[in-house]
């Protein structure tokens, strides 16, 4: 662990050097600001009608239609600006070839993994710590209830790393940044909505289908469940891609 | 200090370096020789660790490079034929990094060590410069900067002075004589003189196999069994050639073409225990020619290089 540190610190100065922690830092809180946005006016639109409509008041729930939504679409946010942060941590090495310093120093292959991790992990919490304001802003508003956001957090932080982890065993595995994006994209879009199909397949592939997506765990935590299969889910999906990642990474050597 | 044996090494199925057998001793300087894809680089990356050996043994500093290659790269600062190092960091920082990964922790002597290569390499200027802005003869000596941290007992330097202006290879050069003596070196390089000026011994490897290896002047002295000396006469040629194949000590005499009017030059192998210069030279006043021109030819590096590859080339 602490043959990693010397690479995470590196990893996240670069992140800073060049414009990509800044540009998708940026991106994220602009779409979460317009998410944020949109799901107040339309929250404060129907207390509004509540108050004409006494029936209806019995129906408002602060974290079910103002909490929930936003947590969903930063998730959606995650998904698109991950690849982004991942498609380099590999396939910028490999295409300038730094990597063949990097493996002939005394590092093992997981020292520089977990560097790489845990940088690409700080780099998207940043944005998402600044998300905090939001909740801060509303519980001035509101008696919000605290639970379901701590529950919210938690998912956004197991499913990112999870992101994360996928996309750095793509990283690992090709030389060119573009290619690692886009593919990194095409699975996490592929695995969260897989779980669509489930209405016209048998019950049991059904079941599966929704079992793997990715959204569907996510939508527990977004509505304030903490339920530990979710947490397993994301924690085993993020270890098996690290776990892989190291094999490919492995596999380089004896290939030649 | 570095024993390889039977170092054996397949991409999928092209041979890159078949059965090297070599040892290398503590401070010495061991020349690495051979054209473009003779497995010289395949060698040095074996050596530091970045991919294991097909088959054959290696160890570096009494450690063997497949059981325990955490040790091994330990020992070992390693200088790539492309130096690609982080474009956008500076060089400093670059250092400090690449100090840290090397298992210097102690903030103190970090720096000490950072500023010690840095004067050594003579890098104090660009101190606070990007890698990327920096001239190719920079990067090279960050590239041997950071192969210097944490002084390593072995530094393999795949052909430290390619790219180079002729200023900054010869700074290069005397560098890396200084470092020799308490550091073992293994360099790689297609330049010849290069191994006469530097190094102590020399492996001369071609496709992927051990041709030769000796000290520079062994080699060039097994290889060169005659003394060839060339002369520029003037004079009836047929009359000069048998002047000069009557004189004690003379072997062989080849005439080369015409260059201007009677003026010849001819190449005479003679033996090389002998020195017969002197009687060369009456002989052709003796016999009232023109002597325009006298000088002993010296097989070079070169010639031996590819005398040795060609030779290679008919057995196969």
């Amino acid at each position: 662990m602490l043959n990693s540190y010397p690479i995470f610190k590196k990893e996240v100065g670069s992140y800073f050097l060049s414009p990509v922690a800044y540009v998708v830092i940026t991106i994220f809180l602009v779409l979460s600001g317009y998410f944020f946005y949109s799901s107040v006016a339309y929250y404060s639109l129907i207390s509004m009608q509540a108050i004409q409509n006494p029936y209806m008041v019995s129906g408002l729930n602060l974290t079910e239609d103002l909490i929930s939504p936003v947590f969903a679409n930063i998730g959606i946010i995650a998904m698109l600006i991950i690849p982004m942060l991942t498609m380099r941590l590999f396939s910028e090495e490999k295409k300038s070839g730094t990597i063949e310093l990097l493996f002939t120093y005394p590092l093992k292959d997981i020292d520089i993994l977990l560097g790489k991790f845990f940088a690409a992990t700080v780099v998207y919490l940043t944005p998402i710590a600044v998300t905090l304001l939001y909740i801060v802003f509303i519980r001035n508003l509101t008696d919000l209830p605290l639970g379901p956001v701590f529950a919210g957090y938690l998912g956004l932080i197991l499913m990112g790393t999870a992101f994360i982890a996928l996309g750095i065993l793509v990283s690992s595995t090709t030389e060119n940044q573009i290619v690692a994006a886009i593919i990194t994209f095409g699975l996490l879009l592929l695995l969260w909505v897989i779980g669509w199909a489930s209405s016209f397949t048998g019950p049991l592939v059904g079941k599966i289908l929704t079992e793997i997506s990715l959204v569907k765990h996510f939508q527990n935590f977004s509505k304030g469940v903490i339920d530990i299969s979710d947490v397993i889910f994301y924690l085993s999906f993020t270890f098996y891609s690290l776990f892989l990642t190291c094999r490919v990474l492995e596999s380089k050597r004896w290939r030649g | 200090m570095i024993e390889i044996q039977n170092l054996t090494k397949h991409y999928g199925h092209i041979k890159a370096v078949e059965n090297v057998t070599f040892t290398v001793n503590k401070g010495e300087i061991l020349g690495f020789l051979g054209p473009n894809g003779a497995g010289k680089t395949t060698t040095m990356r074996v050596l530091t660790g970045y991919f294991p050996p097909t088959e054959g043994r290696v160890k570096v500093a009494g450690f063997d490079i497949t059981e325990d290659p955490m040790a091994v790269k330990k020992h070992i600062g390693y200088l790539p034929e492309n130096v690609s190092l982080y474009t956008d960091m500076r060089v400093q920082d670059y250092l400090m990094f690449v100090g840290r990964i090397k298992g210097i922790r102690q903030g103190a002597l970090l720096k000490q060590k950072v500023t010690q290569v840095t004067e050594l390499c003579g890098l104090e200027t660009v101190r606070k410069r990007t890698i990327g802005k920096l001239s190719k003869g920079f990067r090279q000596r960050v590239g041997l900067a950071q192969a210097l941290l944490g002084d390593p007992e072995v530094l393999i330097l795949d052909e430290p002075t390619v790219g180079l202006d002729p200023k900054q290879i010869v700074e290069i050069r005397k560098l890396i004589k200084e470092l020799g003596g308490e550091r073992t070196i293994i360099l790689s390089t297609h330049i010849l003189p290069e191994v006469q000026m530097i190094c102590e011994r020399v492996i001369i490897i071609n496709e992927g196999k051990i041709v030769a290896i000796d000290t520079p002047e062994n080699l060039n002295r097994q290889l060169t069994n005659k003394r060839t000396i060339l002369m520029e006469i003037e004079g009836e040629p047929a009359k000069v050639l048998h002047t000069l194949k009557t004189i004690d000590g003379v072997v062989e005499v080849k005439s080369k073409p015409k260059k201007k009017g009677k003026v010849r030059q001819y190449e005479i192998l003679t033996n090389p225990d002998q020195d017969i210069r002197k009687n060369l030279a009456w002989a052709v006043v003796e016999n009232q020619f023109g002597l325009y021109e006298m000088k002993t030819l010296e097989m070079s590096l070169e010639e031996i290089f590819l005398k040795l590859v060609t030779q290679e080339e008919h057995h196969a």
